[in-house]
C-alpha cells in the first residue's frame, strides 16, 4: 500500500472508501468487547456469518465486529443498520431469525429488543435506551461503530484528519495553544492541564524525548480505558502522534496491562497498520516529522498506573516512584524530557484538533472541560460505560442512566475514583461531577470507576476492602505508605471482627491524615480517602461496630449470625444438603436450626433457600 | 515440587531475540513465563548471566510484579476477580467455596498440578459481577453454591481432552 503524504490524498483516501460503502446496505453490528465476548458473542458472529453464507447473502449484507457498546448488561449486544435496530441478549440461535425477518424484510424481533424498566415500554432503536439517552459521547462516540481492526473504518468516519491538520496546518505551538484553550484535563484522574504539560515538556532542554500513553488501567472497577483500547486504537495514536508533534518527541510508547490481552492486540495491529499508511514511520505527511510507538506490557502493579513508577517499569526495573520535585516532563524515561498522559486523554486530541478548542471548551463546567467517563458498576441496574459532559449531577448518572439500584434496594454510597477515591453519601447525590466536586466531597475523579453500593454493603468492610488492596500494592519504598497502611488495615480488621474500642476511631483518623501528608506518591497520598470519607459520612456505622459489635448490614462475618425464620420455613433441606459444616439440623418438613457454634456463615444456606427463610442479625 | 529441566538453549533465543538488552529484562521475563507458566531459578540466572544484570536486580523484578511466578502452576489457572463490583456482590465468598473445594489457599497450586487459585484485581468485566475466569473462559454471576458446578465442568473437559 502507498503511504498517505498529503491531507488530498487522505480526503481522495476517505471519499473512495465512502463512494464504495453504501450507507443504507444493512450491516449487523456485534459487540465483541470483552464483557459481550465473555457472555459469548463469538459465537453470535460465527453465526451471522455462517447464516448469511448459508443464505447466499454476502452481497447484500455486512458483518462487522466492534468494540464495546458500553451497555455490558444486556450483552451480547447487536445493532442493525441503517435504522440502528438495538438487540440485547442475542444467543446463537437467534440469528437465523434475525437475518431472515430484520435483515431482509425490515421487521422486528420483538422478544430480543430491550424493555425500559420505568415505562416497561420496548425500546426499538440503541439510541432510545435511556441507558445511552442521556450521555454525551465524544471519546467512546465510535466505539461501538467502527470495527477496531480495520484502518479503514477509522479513516471513513474522518480518522486522522486532525493529524493531518495539526502537521500540515499548524505549527507545534500552535497545537499546544488550540490544547491549552480547550481546558482539556488529564482523565487518567490528576486532571493536569494537558496542555501546560506539553508545553512544559516541549521547553525542557533535550534532543531526544518521549511520548507515553498509560493504559495500566491498574483500578478495581474502572474498564473504561479498556474498551477505548479495544474499541478505537486508532484514536489513541492519532492523539499521541498529534501531542509527539507538538512536544518533539520521536518515539512513544504505550504502557498497557497485561490483564487486556484483547486491548493488545487491537493496540498492535493498528500501530501496523499506521505504519503501513505512513501516520507513523518517517516523514509523516511530508513534514520530516519522525515517530514511532512501541506497545510495553504492565506487569501486573498497580502502582504502574503512577508516572514515576511507570517510568522504572517501561526501563525494566521495579515499578517504584521517586520524589515528585523531579518533574517527568524534564526527567522521565532514561532520564529524558517524557510527556505521559492516560489513553483517554490522547484520544480527546483528536476531537479537538478538529472542533477547535471553543467548541471543547462548552462543555462542561467552568474548571473542568469536556466529558466525564465512568463505569458504573455495583449495585446498579445498567453496569456499564458511561460518558457524560463535566457537571453532570451524580443522581443523573446513577438513576437516570444506571436505571437505579439493583432489586430496588436503597442506595447508601456511590465510591468514585478506585482505591485513591472517597465514598459519597446520598445527601449529596445533587453533586454535577467534575475534578473540583468530587475532591472537595473528598473523593476524586480517579481513572473513573463508579461504584453505586446499597444498604446490603457494609461501609466499614468497603474501607478494609480498599485498604487490603493498597496494602498489597503498596511498592514499600516509603514508610507512610508501606506502614501507615498496613497499621489502619489492623485497626479496621479489628473493628469488622468486634475487636475494635472506641478510642481506636481517633487514632485511625490521626494514622489517616499522617500516611495522606507524608507518602512519596500519589498512590499514598490518596490510599486514606476511603477510610477519611467513610469516617466522614458513615460514623454510625463504625460507633455499631465498636460499641454495639453490630454489623448493620449484615457483612461482617464475626458480628453476624444466621438463623431461620420459624413461619417461612416448611422444612424443605435445601439448605442442609449445602451446608458443608454439617451446622444445620431439621427433620423433612419440620423447622431446621442453624448450630451457631458450627456454622462459618458462609451464607450458602441463604442463597439456597427458596422460601427466603433465612436471615441474617 | 520438581522444577523443570534446565533447557538453555530455549531460553538463549529469547534473550537473543532482545538481542541481550538489559533494558529488555521485563519483555524477556514475560516470555520465559509464557514458555513455561512460572520462572524457573535456572533460567533467572541465566538471565542474569547473559543480561549482566546482577541477580538481584533479576529477582526484584521478577518478585515484584504479580504477572510473575516463582513456582510452578497448575494445568487450569483459576481467576477469582475481587475487583470492587465483584466484591460487592460477593465474590470473596466464591473465593473461600473454592479454596475449601480444592483444599488450598489462594495463590497456592493443588498437588497434583491440576489447578492453581488466584484472586486478581478487576478482569474489568463488572457487568458479569461476581466473575470467576478459568483459563480463558468467563463464568459469570458466580455463587458459592456454582462453585462446584464449576470445577466438575473443568475436570470433565480434562478428561475428554
Amino acid at each position: 500500500m502507498k503511504k498517505i503524504r498529503t491531507s488530498q490524498e487522505l480526503k481522495a483516501l476517505r471519499n473512495s472508501l465512502l463512494q464504495r460503502r453504501d450507507p443504507n446496505k444493512p450491516c449487523v453490528r456485534v459487540c465483541l468487547g470483552t464483557g459481550c465476548r465473555a457472555r459469548g458473542s463469538a459465537d453470535v458472529v460465527e453465526a451471522f456469518t455462517n447464516e448469511i453464507k448459508k443464505q447466499d447473502l454476502e452481497i447484500q449484507v455486512d458483518c462487522k465486529q466492534t468494540g464495546c457498546h458500553g451497555f455490558c448488561e444486556r450483552g451480547p449486544v447487536v445493532v442493525i443498520r441503517p435504522k440502528e435496530i438495538f438487540y440485547q441478549r442475542v444467543k446463537p440461535h437467534d440469528v437465523p431469525e434475525i437475518v431472515s425477518k430484520t435483515l431482509l424484510n425490515g421487521e422486528v424481533v420483538d422478544s430480543l429488543l430491550y424493555t425500559d424498566p420505568a415505562s416497561g415500554q420496548k425500546v426499538l432503536y440503541e439510541y432510545e435506551v435511556p441507558f445511552y439517552k442521556k450521555q454525551a459521547r465524544l471519546v467512546l462516540a465510535n466505539n461501538g461503530r467502527i470495527d477496531p481492526t480495520n484502518i479503514f473504518d477509522y479513516i471513513a468516519i474522518g480518522g486522522y484528519q486532525a493529524l493531518a491538520k495539526a502537521i500540515t496546518t499548524m505549527s507545534c505551538e500552535e497545537v499546544i495553544d488550540t490544547v491549552e484553550k480547550s481546558g482539556l484535563r488529564g482523565l487518567g484522574g490528576g486532571g493536569f492541564p494537558t496542555g501546560r504539560k506539553w508545553r512544559l515538556c516541549r521547553k525542557a532542554p533535550g534532543d531526544v524525548k518521549f511520548v507515553i500513553g498509560n493504559g495500566d488501567e491498574g483500578d478495581p472497577g474502572a474498564f473504561s480505558d479498556r474498551s477505548l483500547m479495544e474499541a478505537n486504537p486508532h484514536s489513541i495514536l492519532e492523539g499521541m502522534i498529534i501531542g509527539a508533534y507538538a512536544i518533539g518527541a520521536n518515539q512513544g510508547y504505550l504502557y498497557v496491562r497485561a490483564e487486556y490481552p484483547l486491548a493488545l492486540k487491537h493496540l498492535q495491529i493498528a500501530i501496523d497498520q499506521a505504519r503501513e499508511y505512513g501516520f507513523l514511520g518517517n516523514n509523516i505527511f511530508n513534514s520530516g516529522f519522525n515517530l514511532d510507538i512501541k506497545i510495553n506490557r504492565g506487569g501486573g502493579a498497580f502502582v504502574c498506573g503512577e508516572s514515576s513508577a511507570l517510568v522504572a517499569s517501561i526501563e525494566s526495573k521495579m515499578g517504584e516512584p521517586r520524589a515528585k520535585y523531579i518533574h517527568t516532563v524534564e526527567r522521565g524515561l532514561w532520564n529524558k524530557p517524557t510527556n505521559i498522559n492516560n489513553v483517554k486523554t490522547w484520544a480527546s486530541v483528536p476531537l479537538i484538533i478538529n472542533n477547535g478548542a471553543d467548541w471543547y471548551a462548552k462543555i462542561g463546567t467552568e474548571k473542568s472541560k469536556g466529558t466525564a467517563i465512568f463505569s458504573l458498576v455495583g449495585k446498579v441496574n445498567n453496569t456499564g460505560l458511561v460518558e457524560v459532559p463535566m457537571g453532570t449531577p451524580l443522581k443523573d448518572i446513577i438513576y437516570d442512566i444506571g436505571g437505579g439500584i439493583l432489586e430496588g434496594k436503597k442506595f447508601k454510597a456511590v465510591q468514585t475514583g478506585g482505591p485513591s477515591g472517597g465514598c459519597i453519601p446520598e445527601e449529596l447525590l445533587d453533586l454535577p461531577v467534575d475534578f473540583e466536586r468530587l475532591t472537595e466531597a473528598g473523593s476524586m475523579m480517579g481513572s473513573g470507576g463508579m461504584i453505586v453500593m446499597d444498604e446490603d454493603t457494609c461501609m466499614v468492610d468497603v474501607a478494609r476492602y480498599f485498604l487490603d488492596f493498597l496494602q498489597y500494592e503498596s511498592c514499600g519504598k516509603c514508610v507512610p505508605c508501606r506502614e501507615g497502611i498496613k497499621r489502619m488495615l489492623e485497626i479496621i480488621t479489628d473493628i469488622t471482627a468486634g475487636r475494635g474500642k472506641e478510642e481506636v476511631l481517633e487514632i485511625l483518623q490521626e494514622l489517616a491524615e499522617m500516611v495522606k501528608d507524608f507518602s512519596l506518591c500519589g498512590l499514598g497520598q490518596t490510599a486514606p480517602n476511603t477510610v477519611l470519607s467513610t469516617l466522614r459520612y458513615f460514623r454510625d456505622e463504625y460507633n455499631a461496630h465498636v460499641r454495639d459489635k453490630k454489623c448493620p448490614a449484615g457483612i461482617c462475618k464475626d458480628l453476624i449470625e444466621y438463623f431461620i425464620l420459624e413461619d417461612k420455613c416448611i422444612g424443605c433441606g435445601a439448605c442442609l444438603k449445602l451446608c458443608s459444616q454439617k451446622a444445620i439440623q431439621g427433620d423433612p418438613n419440620k423447622l431446621h436450626i442453624i448450630d451457631h457454634a458450627k456454622c462459618i456463615r458462609c451464607g450458602i444456606c441463604r442463597d439456597a433457600c427458596p422460601y427466603e427463610a433465612i436471615m441474617v442479625k | 515440587m520438581a522444577e523443570s529441566a534446565p533447557e538453555y538453549s530455549k531460553v538463549d533465543k529469547i534473550i537473543e531475540s532482545y538481542s541481550c538488552e538489559g533494558s529488555a529484562l521485563i519483555a524477556i521475563l514475560q516470555e520465559i513465563e509464557n514458555l513455561y507458566g512460572y520462572l524457573p531459578a535456572w533460567a533467572l540466572r541465566r538471565v542474569s548471566e547473559k543480561l549482566n544484570v546482577p541477580m538481584i536486580q533479576v529477582y526484584g523484578v521478577a518478585s515484584f510484579y504479580d504477572a510473575f511466578h516463582l513456582t510452578p502452576r497448575g494445568k487450569h489457572l483459576i481467576r477469582v476477580c475481587l475487583g470492587t463490583a465483584c466484591y460487592l456482590r460477593g465474590s470473596a465468598r466464591v473465593l473461600e467455596a473454592l479454596e475449601e473445594e480444592l483444599g488450598i489457599k489462594n495463590g497456592e497450586t493443588t498437588p497434583d498440578l491440576m489447578f492453581s487459585l488466584q484472586s486478581v484485581h478487576c478482569v474489568g468485566a463488572c457487568a458479569l459481577a461476581p466473575v470467576t475466569v478459568v483459563g480463558e473462559r468467563y463464568f459469570d454471576k458466580m455463587t458459592p453454591t456454582k462453585v462446584r458446578n464449576v470445577l466438575r465442568r473443568v475436570q470433565s473437559k480434562n478428561e475428554k481432552d
